[in-house]
């Protein structure tokens, strides 16, 4: 599978190749965001190598075919008709080939569809079971780190289920948009999409998260992960990620929820596992605003600091 | 087909007795008055549909909540940020309403009410419908139901302004007293389930008058293209509607009786409502898609001077497209958490829809091919619907791909998908059968130069409004936002500027009208020649009132 992808993002037409912003939106582009995990880079290089060559080249096909008949077989071309009203074999040739691209399409869909479906076996992954690289296998051994965004009208509410605040309860917090399209919305941040609070997570772990709503359906989507997971009320659902990469990464609500739909982003920060801890550690005392400030600036391994492209 | 050689044996003209002006036309019981009741409605339903998508694109042109916070300041008095509040919720309405119109009001009434009404007796050599007084029950049915969806416009939703504002998918819990507790969604229900009696009454009238009626000879597997198209599209519905009808009903009694069927609270599941709704919903796709496939295989032929290639391939693809429909309604949602597995099935079944309609396609092309192609304006919308049907049918088998759907699912590339295959696919298919029939219907000729022109400027606007929403999908901007990070507004922008474009196109459809109607120069009988070889071509254009009072006779030349 591994090989595939990069061999079909050799084919690339290279939409997401040059200077796209991370984790967000470019005005002008023509294809995906820049994928920054495995589901997405796996995902859109099925598409871009894939699906968007068959686009082009069926599309093709028939204007050509669309053009070739018009001029040849126009009143002046051809001022007699034929009557021919059956060919057997081409019959069969147009009905076999498309069923051929299918099957070509299926081979590469069914294996990515249950990568990203299903939830990967850590314990298999540590000890080497299945294929995985070094990196992989080491984050594996780290275990899951689990978290839930539950969404409401309009905002969402994160959980930690695995860790506890200083009362005990599992840490949880609202993550409110800083803008609503008003004349009010403060000048900073990215315009619709940064949030007061935001998800945090380690680089480089695998990251298990579930869905639910509070109120009407809700949809918890990130376009450079490539994952999009209703948040329905009185369900539970599930999905998962891991970013290699620390940034700012962002998405939006992608269910229709009533008149806020448009204002209720998801901002998730990955940063190392140490700024993580930190901020972890300052979200237990409950000084919400002081994590906020711990993770403003995402450090690499090497902690050296940069901006992130909220500031 | 055999049509060229039906012994013609019809009385005409001579006891042609019209009833009089509110007789004739609020009491109809012609199937082509009915028709054409049904043309005028949807045409006027098209015109609100229209109104609102500018709305919609004058809105998105640029970042930012303007115009229609400029209307709700002249509208409700509000100002500054009261009028954006206001804005949020109006556009929710615009979007839901031009949904919600544009199909039950426009696509359908005029494809199967208009065309099915008008052409499916005179192809099939029958003197009317066969339930003539059920067909006028199904005209003004569907008008009420108009009636009641634009009342439902100006009535509150219950948490602020006035309209439903959930989508046309109607998904509880926004649609429920939760989101929705006003009466607008309450109408919304009502104009649906009364809309949805128009069309089941109209189904069955068509099954029954094509399985009937049909002129001596005229076995099924001689039947014009059109009528199968209709015969299918009316089993969907019959077999598809009552489904809504029963999720719609399931919803009233939630909001109004205190049923708990999609209510979390009460142990109810809104997905149950999603699973019931695009069991119609899907079939929906192709009845408003299949009466279109119809009208392009006969102007095809006509306008090639061939018999249609592969017929009983067409009739069948047009079946299996009809029943696979019922399959794969999940596909609608690869991301509300059903099970892998069932994904899967629902991907590959998905995708074995590109088959038949792949058939379908070429066909077409086949059917062209060792022609003697004339251009005429019903040909030209015809040739760029299958261009475009293509396009909408290829970005259809990507996004039936759930792994990649994940990140394109409520973006706008789905927008621009279905807009392909509807917008610029079954409205395509809308104008080449209105151009191809004008004549016939009305009598009178209209100026192929400004249908030509009117196909051309709408063939460029609405490109340029729809594939740049594809670009949009796919770097991440979902649906049903009324405002957008300034990082998209390149390509909005385009799609604002497209339908500015297909407006003077619209434009120029009129002035076609207006000079057709005011000019009057005398239709003929057949304009197309040789290449017309259905039954209404034998008659006057326009028809006389009551047709085949002696029924023509299909010969059997053992084709097909």
């Amino acid at each position: 599978m591994r090989y595939l992808v990069s061999l079909l993002s050799a084919l690339s037409l290279g939409f997401a190749g040059t200077a796209l912003a991370q984790g967000k939106p470019t005005d002008g582009a023509l294809g995906f965001q820049e994928p920054v995990t495995e589901i997405a880079r796996r995902g859109f290089a099925f598409h871009d190598s894939f699906l968007l060559w068959m686009c082009i080249l069926i599309t093709l096909f028939v204007a050509l075919l669309l053009v070739f008949v018009m001029v040849r077989y126009n009143a002046k071309a051809n001022p007699v008709p034929s009557k021919t009203t059956h060919n057997t074999f081409i019959e069969i040739v147009w009905t076999l080939v498309p069923v051929g691209i299918l099957v070509l399409i299926s081979i590469v869909s069914f294996p990515l569809l249950y990568y990203v479906d299903a939830e990967p076996d850590l314990a298999k992954i540590a000890s080497g079971e299945v294929d995985a690289t070094a990196e992989e296998r080491a984050a594996a051994a780290d275990g899951w780190i689990t978290v839930k965004a539950q969404g409401n009208q309009w905002n969402w509410t994160y959980s930690y289920p695995d860790e506890v605040d200083a009362d005990g309860f599992a840490l949880e917090f609202t993550s409110n948009p800083l803008h609503y399209g008003l004349s009010t919305d403060p000048d900073i941040g990215e315009r619709y999409l940064s949030v007061d609070y935001p998800l945090v997570v380690p680089a480089g772990r695998y990251v298990r998260y579930y869905t639910a709503a509070s109120d009407v359906i809700h949809s918890f989507a990130m376009p450079s992960f490539g994952i999009k997971t209703d948040a329905v009320p009185g369900r539970l659902n599930e999905g998962w990620f891991k970013v290699d990469e620390p940034d700012v990464y962002y998405g939006q609500c992608s269910e229709l929820c009533g008149k806020n739909h448009a204002f209720m982003p998801i901002e998730i920060r990955v940063v190392p596992q140490a700024q993580y801890d930190a901020w972890l550690a300052i979200m237990r005392s409950g000084d919400f605003d002081a994590a906020a400030q711990r993770v403003a600036v995402i450090e690499t391994d090497q902690q050296f600091a940069r901006l992130p492209a909220a500031e | 087909m055999p049509m060229d050689e039906v012994a013609l044996d019809h009385a005409h003209d001579d006891h042609d007795h019209k009833p009089g002006f509110f007789v004739r036309w609020f009491m109809s019981t012609n199937h082509k008055d009915i028709g054409t009741l049904y043309l005028i409605f949807a045409l006027i339903a098209g015109i609100v549909g229209y109104a609102l998508s500018g709305l919609i694109r004058w809105e998105l042109a640029h970042p930012d909540i303007g115009p229609l916070m400029g209307m709700m300041e002249y509208f409700y008095g509000l100002e500054g940020d009261a009028a954006r509040e206001q804005a949020k919720q109006f556009y929710n309405t615009v979007i839901t309403y031009h949904g919600l119109i544009m199909i039950f009001f426009m696509v359908m009434p005029a494809l199967i009410g208009g065309f099915g009404n008008w052409f499916v007796p005179l192809m099939i050599g029958a003197p009317d419908m066969a339930f003539p007084r059920m067909n006028n029950i199904s005209f003004w049915l569907t008008v009420a139901g108009f009636a009641l969806l634009i009342m439902s416009m100006f009535v509150p939703s219950g948490n602020g302004g006035n309209g439903f504002g959930g989508g046309w998918v109607l998904y509880p819990p926004l649609s429920g007293l939760k989101g929705h507790s006003g009466p607008a969604m309450d109408l919304v229900i009502l104009s649906l389930h009364t809309v949805g009696i128009a069309s089941i009454l109209g189904a069955i009238n068509f099954i029954v008058t094509i399985l009937n009626m049909r002129a001596p000879g005229m076995t099924m597997h001689k039947m014009p293209l059109f009528a199968w198209s209709i015969l299918v599209t009316a089993a969907l519905l019959l077999l598809a509607l009552p489904v809504l009808a029963g999720a719609l009903t399931m919803l009233l009694t939630d909001r109004n009786f205190g049923s708990q069927f999609f209510v979390p609270e009460g142990g109810g599941d809104p997905i149950m409502f999603q699973h019931l709704f695009w069991f119609f919903g899907h079939p929906e796709v192709y009845i408003m898609i299949l009466p279109g496939f119809g009208i392009v295989s006969h102007i095809i032929s006509t306008f090639s001077k061939k018999p249609i290639f592969g017929y009983l391939g067409m009739a069948y693809a047009m079946v299996a497209i009809g029943v696979i429909g019922f399959i794969v309604w999940a596909h609608h949602m690869y991301t509300v958490g059903m099970p892998v597995d069932m994904k899967a099935y629902f991907v590959a079944a998905t995708m074995v829809i590109a088959v038949p309609t792949g058939i379908k396609i070429f066909s077409w092309i086949a059917t062209m091919w060792g022609g003697s192609i004339t251009f005429a304006v019903p040909m030209q919308w015809a040739i760029g619907f299958i261009f475009l049907f293509t396009l909408g049918g290829v970005t259809g088998v990507v996004l039936a791909n759930a792994g990649v759907d994940h990140a394109l699912h409520d973006t706008y590339y789905v927008v621009a998908h279905f807009h392909y295959v509807l917008s610029l696919g079954a409205v395509f298919a809308l104008f080449a059968g209105w151009y191809y029939w004008f004549e016939k219907m009305f009598g009178v000729k209209y100026n192929g130069f400004l249908g030509g022109l009117h196909f051309w400027v709408t063939f460029i606007g609405s490109n340029m409004i729809f594939f740049p929403q594809h670009f949009l999908g796919l770097n991440g901007m979902p649906r049903r936002y009324v405002d957008y990070n300034p990082a998209y507004e390149y390509w909005h922008y385009w799609s604002s500027i497209g339908y500015a474009v297909s407006a003077v196109g619209t434009g120029i459809f009129f002035l076609c009208m207006a000079d057709a109607f005011l000019r009057r120069r005398k239709a003929e009988a057949n304009p197309w020649g040789e290449g017309a070889t259905t039954l209404e071509w034998t008659l006057p254009s326009p028809p006389p009132f009551h047709q085949y009072n002696t029924l023509p006779r299909v010969k059997d030349t053992g084709d097909h």
